[in-house]
């Protein structure tokens, strides 16, 4: 069968991956190199659980080809600590990983590592995000057991620490 | 009294919160979930499902598809040695089809390759020859014999009807107003966001290995050992973490029976995992209910008969379908006395689907129709529905008039609740245009009183042992499916046992390892499971107290607990946990309890009297703030105020969390979802674009009262928060929408299309 190498960097380490044309990047991070904790909720770009960083910016990895993504770096759930780390060394986690354990906003915990993404790449975005723009940047993001709100509470609580960059 | 405790509007002040103890590997994407285990040299299995609603399957043709690259095996029906069903007395499903399909989406051929593509390119060359017939869509007695969907199912397409009857039902209706209202509630699908997936080995020794994202590891071990003929001691069944259930993992399914026979066939561990579509092909939600209802109302409001008739689209085959019809009528008593009571439920085979227990379990739609009824006579009589409400509650510590035990009530707490966050006395009937409230209660049992199968033994098992390095672990056949029972069980063992909960680690879900628990559904896990860790922990910590006296010389009831020590004030001595269970694993070998758990018996003696029962029940009620659009008929949720009888909350974070999820889906089923179907039997929208539900942008404010008391049966007083508070939100919606725009409607989802409709249909009646 055809195919092609794939270069990428996940989570600061190159790879190198076998790819057919149609392989999407979550196939990459799931199957090819074992990051489950992206999540194929839907496979179709409807649910918001594969969404990881494509050069820091939020994407679905499940509408991803993955030839497009020659060359770039993603980062998926697993290293958003490590990410997040190399700029705060104080930290070992991103402080909206342990706001999501703290505020309560897991319960089955399939959506999130799409919506930790999602979170953590408003937060990149504008620091002290206001309740609309949580709702707004989630709005894609499908979750069936929390009701959202304390999701909204868990990026609202990083974004009101204090006046401290969160960049 | 009872004592209110508050979860305020803008939630700060939490009090009992302890994380979850799988949040961490949630948010750090350590968690494991059915389709995130690999197994060493694993095969990918791909089902190839009848594109026919209703069909003779003529000729299946698998052998182009051996020897296709990467194919390792290939089956087609009946795939299953007997017939199997998660209800003992309706074993109507096979893994494969072999003669007929009878819904589409039905699986028929099984294919195992090295890759999932390789199984999905020889799917393509698969032949089935299909004679097709008509799809039966609705239930009712059909024209012809080719209608039948199980031929051989000796009452037609009637699954099965039964028939309750309790007081003086002549008596109760003689000379009285009565009001007879009618409504269809369509069913919707649990849309868990985890799509199901299974990991089976047949083992080269026969033992055979199943890891799958189920809500009940032992029924689907005891379902796969009577499908494959096989003892149930040589199958385990482990569920993993699980992305959500809401009933929809329940039983056992044809994908898991696949992937152990393909594994047998080709010897090395395969994997199905469902696509979304197929989730929502494989279905068990919840039914779509033509209900009636019929009230004999005395002075002054008061309840005197009532008759309530309902008719449920199964869908193709039984799964839980016996219990979700006696559910239809089950439950109106509890929260409302009812002297005189006459229930018909009937449930009819469709070629649909088939339709089993979601969230609320067969409680859901009577609820929402009982709820609307009441408005109504409420508007009719000219009385406050609240008012008339309160006139009928079933009061705390009585029997209903079909022999369900209630014990604790807040349900009276609950409206007080809801009717003063509300504003309801000064704001109805005084709200701008098109703006309304509306009023519901509900209640739901905190775990079903009796097993699937009929059997004598404990609900829940729970073995905790202690080991010399002070550590605690705690075996239990449960499943965490999101709702956080494994939390639940750490704090439960670390307060009986007065220990640090990180001292404490459970283990969960495994047939093979942990003791039996029924499984997570109908809110029964921290009731059972909870009840039974109590008991093994309690044992514990009497026989460390033992160990502890007799090795300081004194008797136990001079020893003291503080903290985690152990005290003998009159002698000044302080002994550290870690001490005592090392002198008790020398005294008595290695340290273990056990505990179980079994409901108290049930008072019913009747035919169905096994439906309904529980420890306990939980009350709810829910007041709505809507806007209707009447140019578009949209309408927009303001506000939501939920007050939830869970006796003590054990968990605030997680309490708060199983309402608003349970709220929130409420609003979804009555203005979004509909798992609704074309002529053809194809779905409407098998997907999240074309099955809605609610995202971020469509929650409303929702404020959350607890209330009620200790209840006396439950694990430190607590009762079932899971299920219970979705039911009240979907009758209170439509209440709304009918005090905003005087329309009464008939069916759900309420959709801007059905306004609309009965908003033309009303200036209708007032033209003429």
């Amino acid at each position: 069968m055809a195919g092609t190498l794939l270069q990428l960097t996940v989570n600061g380490h190159p790879q190198t991956v076998w790819i057919q044309d149609k392989t999407t990047l979550l196939e990459v991070l799931r199957d090819g190199l074992g990051f489950t904790g992206t999540k194929n909720g839907c496979a179709v770009g409807q649910c918001g659980t594969c969404t990881v960083w494509i050069d820091g910016v939020s994407r679905l990895s499940c509408i991803t080809l993955a030839r497009t993504v020659e060359g770039r770096t993603v980062t998926t759930v697993e290293g958003l600590a490590d990410w997040w780390r190399e700029r705060h060394p104080e930290d070992v986690y991103h402080p909206l990983q342990s706001a999501f354990v703290a505020e309560g906003a897991v319960q089955c915990g399939f959506c999130t590592p799409g919506m930790t993404m999602a979170g953590a790449a408003l937060l990149q975005e504008i620091p002290h995000p206001d309740r609309e723009e949580i709702r707004e940047a989630l709005g894609g993001h499908l979750c069936r057991c929390t009701g959202y709100e304390q999701i909204i509470r868990a990026v609202a609580a990083v974004g009101d620490r204090g006046k401290e960059d969160v960049r | 009294m009872s004592k209110m405790h508050e979860v305020e509007a803008k939630p700060t002040a939490l009090l009992d919160t302890m994380p979850r103890i799988d949040a961490w590997d949630k948010v750090t994407g350590q968690a494991l979930y059915a389709d995130d285990v690999r197994w060493p040299h694993m095969a990918y299995g791909f089902l190839i499902r009848s594109p026919y609603a209703h069909a003779r399957v003529v000729k299946v043709d698998i052998e182009a598809v051996r020897g296709l690259p990467g194919v390792l095996a290939v089956l087609c029906g009946p795939g299953s040695v007997a017939a199997y069903g998660i209800m003992p007395s309706t074993q109507d499903e096979h893994a494969l089809a072999a003669k007929k399909v009878c819904y589409l989406g039905e699986p028929v051929v099984a294919i195992a390759a090295e890759t999932l593509h390789q199984a999905e390119a020889a799917a393509s060359k698969v032949v089935v020859e299909y004679e097709v017939l008509r799809p039966v869509l609705h239930p009712g007695v059909p024209k012809s014999h080719t209608a039948l969907v199980h031929p051989e199912h000796p009452t037609g397409n009637l699954f099965k009807a039964v028939d309750l009857e309790f007081g003086d039902m002549a008596g109760g209706f003689l000379d009285a107003w009565t009001r007879e209202d009618r409504f269809f509630y369509q069913g919707n699908n649990h849309v868990a966001m985890e799509p199901h997936a299974v990991l089976a080995y047949w083992r080269p020794d026969g033992k055979i290995e199943v890891s799958s994202s189920t809500q009940a590891p032992h029924y689907v071990q005891r379902e796969l050992a009577r499908a494959l003929d096989v003892p149930d001691y040589r199958i385990r069944v482990v569920a993993p973490v699980i992305g959500g259930g809401f009933g929809g993992k329940s039983e056992a399914f044809p994908h898991e029976v696949a992937a152990v026979l393909l594994s047998r066939e080709c010897g090395r561990p395969v994997k199905i995992t469902l696509s979304r579509e197929e989730v929502f092909y494989t279905h068990r939600g919840r039914h779509p209910v033509s209900m009636r209802v019929r009230t004999a109302i005395g002075p002054a409001g008061r309840i005197r008969a009532m008759e309530f008739d309902t008719e449920l689209d199964g869908g193709a085959y039984g799964s839980y379908g016996i219990a979700s019809t006696y559910y239809t009528g089950a439950l109106q008593p509890t929260t409302y006395q009812i002297p005189a009571y006459h229930f018909h439920g009937e449930r009819w085979y469709t070629t649909k689907p088939p339709c089993g227990p979601k969230r609320g379990h067969g409680t859901t739609q009577p609820r929402a129709l009982l709820e609307i009824h009441l408005d109504r006579m409420a508007r009719a009589l000219r009385m406050d529905p609240i008012a008339l409400r309160r006139q009928n509650l079933t009061p705390p510590h009585s029997v209903t008039v079909n022999q369900l035990e209630i014990t604790t009530s807040g349900l009276a707490e609950c409206l007080d609740a809801v009717e003063a966050r509300s504003g309801w006395r000064e704001r109805r009937g005084q709200l701008e245009p098109d703006r309304g409230l509306g009023v519901a209660c509900s209640s739901y049992l905190s775990g079903a009183g009796l097993p699937i199968y009929w059997n004598p033994l404990p609900h829940s098992g729970v073995r905790l042992a202690v080991n010399r390095d002070g550590g605690v672990q705690v075996f239990c056949g449960l499943t965490d499916i999101g709702q956080g029972a494994q939390t639940i069980l750490v704090m439960l063992t670390a307060q009986a046992l007065g220990i640090d909960s990180q001292r404490v680690r459970v283990y969960t879900a495994d047939t093979g390892m942990t003791p039996v628990d029924l499984g997570s559904y109908s809110s029964r896990v921290t009731m059972m499971a909870g009840n039974a860790t109590l008991q093994a922990a309690e044992r514990m910590a009497a026989l460390l107290l033992h160990v502890a006296a007799e090795r300081m010389g004194v008797a136990e009831v001079d020893v003291l607990r503080k903290g985690e020590d152990f005290l003998v004030p009159m002698a000044d001595r302080i002994t550290p946990w870690d001490d005592v269970v090392k002198w008790a694993e020398e005294m008595q070998g290695p340290l273990s309890t056990v505990g179980g758990y079994t409901p108290p018996p049930a008072l019913g003696r009747y035919k169905g009297s096994g439906v309904g029962p529980s420890p306990a029940y939980s009350f709810s009620a829910c007041v709505a703030d809507i806007t209707v659009n009447t140019r578009d008929g949209r309408v927009t949720v303001h506000h939501l105020w939920v007050a939830h009888d869970l006796g003590t909350p054990l968990n605030r974070s997680m309490v708060e969390g199983q309402i608003r999820g349970g709220v929130v889906m409420g609003l979804g089923e009555v203005l979004m979802e509909a798992q609704a179907f074309n002529p053809d039997g194809r779905h409407r929208g098998p997907h999240l674009l074309g099955y809605r539900i609610p995202t971020i942008l469509d929650v409303p404010e929702i404020d959350i009262v607890l209330v009620g008391e200790p209840e006396p049966r439950g694990p430190l007083g607590a009762k079932e928060v899971g299920q219970g508070p979705l039911n009240p939100v979907i009758p209170a919606v439509i209440n709304a929408i009918s005090d905003a725009v005087g329309i009464d409607l008939t069916e759900t989802p309420i959709t801007p299309d059905r306004i609309l409709r009965a908003l033309h249909k009303q200036e209708r009646g007032r033209a003429q």
